[in-house]
């Protein structure tokens, strides 16, 4: 069993599920399968889902109380067990002028850029959540020796489908945007296409695994 | 149709927003002064999720070539039909071949025109609304801009020029405590004035006031976050999220801005300041059921 999480109302619509402690996948998936249970309930509008956390909108006009005891019986029934997502393969072009930061980030890791690139190709990351921007993946999964520092200075432009490390994040960029990790490479999938019947290349719950072009 | 013959940076077709699509990273973008749309399309006859024309500067120059309605909500501009001065907060009809000029704004921040029957550009992921910064919806996901050309849907029949009171913009907003509300200057966050900051855009307010330090530094993960809060970043000053930001962030939250007021962090000027006001839950939903309601009272009286 996962931890229970807090249950706080933050404004008049927003109910805030948040799990303790670091974000990890048992955790993560109970709540994406919480989300995935509630969605086109007509309580909710919106279920965005965080590291750890679920937000829940209320609908217009929809009762709090009741929207909470509803959330309340899913998340009892909510297993940390399932596995919702697609796999999803995405060939990385590293290093070059496509991963300007690769011969550096190695550097910094000590090792050398076929290690670093091996590495990072190894794990199946999966998608914990999307946000700050439209397709954006928040990946659970680099190794912690992967991790290396922002860089000092944001680019001012970061290409749309650049792959890179920030903190103990890995992920990549869907659009053209400003951004302070170090890119290691890019990717020529579409991540978001708002014409697309499925906007979104990658969702909640998915397994990614980076392969090299 | 409506074709922009002059339009001052930022003027953008807006609705209602997008809903639902958050867990995609999608904002909602949409009016900022969501109260001004409300009574915008109230005036209008139009369905409360119809799009106008949202603008921060002026000149903007327009010929209208479809007779109908307009009407200027949010921040008033000096509005000139054929050289005619119009009133904002009005109905006022219009014939093809009229121009329009707008300067402005005389006060407040952004003001929405809109039309009866709506700017009727397709709808992207469910809504008009312009996303500038991942580039869709709106017209082709940008700022207007000289000989673009705006299609009107269909329009209810009106019976005369009506007006509405204009809320007045006092700068001060009610909020409820954010969730990482552990300040050592506590009552500096609701007692000081905060300046809003030139650089501030349709994502987020900068504010600026008193240094506000968390009583231990907080390392948070990413979460969701609405328009509304009031984050803290490292330097102590808070920022304002309103509708184009981001669907998740990492930096404490102090405040979240009650529904009710939001329209005022959308009116709030560059070197203006602003105050919060404690607010609680139920007051909160409180004054959103009477906004509900004058809203709805509203729209009965205007298609009598």
């Amino acid at each position: 069993m996962t931890a229970e999480p807090s249950w706080d109302w933050l404004s008049e619509d927003l109910l805030c599920l948040r799990l303790p402690g670091e974000p990890a996948l048992p955790g993560q998936r109970r709540l994406l399968a919480l989300a995935q249970a509630l969605r086109g309930r007509a309580v909710f509008i919106d279920l965005v889902p965080g590291l750890h956390s679920l937000s829940c909108v209320l609908a217009p006009g929809a009762e709090p109380a009741a929207a909470e005891a509803l959330a309340r019986q899913a998340w009892a029934k909510a297993r940390a067990s399932a596995q919702l997502g697609r796999e999803r393969l995405l060939p990385v072009r590293y290093g070059g002028e496509e991963g300007p930061d690769l011969p550096e980030a190695a550097a910094l890791l000590g090792l050398s850029e076929a290690q670093l690139i091996a590495a990072h190709c190894a794990p199946v990351y999966e998608v914990a959540c999307l946000g700050f921007l439209p397709g954006f993946p928040y990946l659970l999964g680099l190794p912690p020796q992967l991790a290396l520092p922002r860089r000092a200075t944001p680019r001012l432009r970061v290409p749309a489908g650049s792959v890179g490390i920030g903190g103990a994040q890995t992920g990549v960029y869907p659009c053209e945007s400003p951004g302070g990790w170090q890119l290691i490479g890019r990717c020529t999938q579409a991540l978001f296409d708002p014409a697309a019947a499925e906007p979104s290349w990658l969702l909640p719950g998915d397994r990614l695994r980076f392969v090299p072009a | 149709m409506i074709e922009i013959l002059r339009c001052g940076p930022l003027t953008t077709v807006q609705d209602d927003g997008r809903q639902g699509l958050r867990h995609l990273g999608v904002p909602a973008a949409g009016a900022l002064d969501d109260w001004a749309l409300a009574r915008l399309n109230a005036l209008l006859g139009n369905a409360p999720e119809a799009a106008a024309l949202e603008l921060v500067a002026g000149p903007l120059e327009l010929r209208i070539e479809r007779e109908g309605w307009l009407a200027l909500c949010g921040a008033p501009f000096e509005m000139r039909l054929d050289g005619r001065l119009l009133r904002p907060d009005w109905r006022w009809p219009c014939r093809a071949g009229q121009l329009l000029r707008l300067d402005g704004p005389v006060s407040s921040q952004r003001g929405l025109l809109g039309f009866a029957g709506g700017l009727d550009v397709p709808a992207v992921l469910g809504a008009r609304a312009t996303d500038l910064r991942s580039g869709f919806g709106g017209l082709q996901g940008r700022a207007l801009r000289k000989g673009d050309r705006l299609p009107l849907g269909p329009a209810a029949a009106l019976r005369g020029v009506r007006g509405l009171a204009a809320p007045e913009w006092d700068g001060r907003l009610r909020a409820l405590p954010g969730p990482e509300l552990d300040l050592r200057s506590r009552d500096a966050l609701w007692s000081e004035a905060w300046k809003v900051e030139p650089q501030s855009d349709r994502m987020g307010l900068r504010l600026s006031g008193p240094v506000l330090n968390l009583r231990r530094p907080l390392e948070l993960a990413s979460t969701a976050v609405l328009p509304g809060t009031l984050q803290l970043p490292p330097a102590g000053q808070p920022i304002a999220l309103l509708a184009d930001a981001g669907t998740t962030g990492g930096y404490p939250r102090v405040a979240l801005v009650i529904a009710a007021d939001l329209w005022k962090l959308a009116q709030a000027r560059p070197g203006g300041s602003l105050r919060l006001q404690l607010c609680t839950l139920e007051a909160a939903r409180a004054a959103r059921a009477r906004r509900q309601h004058e809203l709805a009272l509203l729209r009965r009286a205007l298609l009598d």
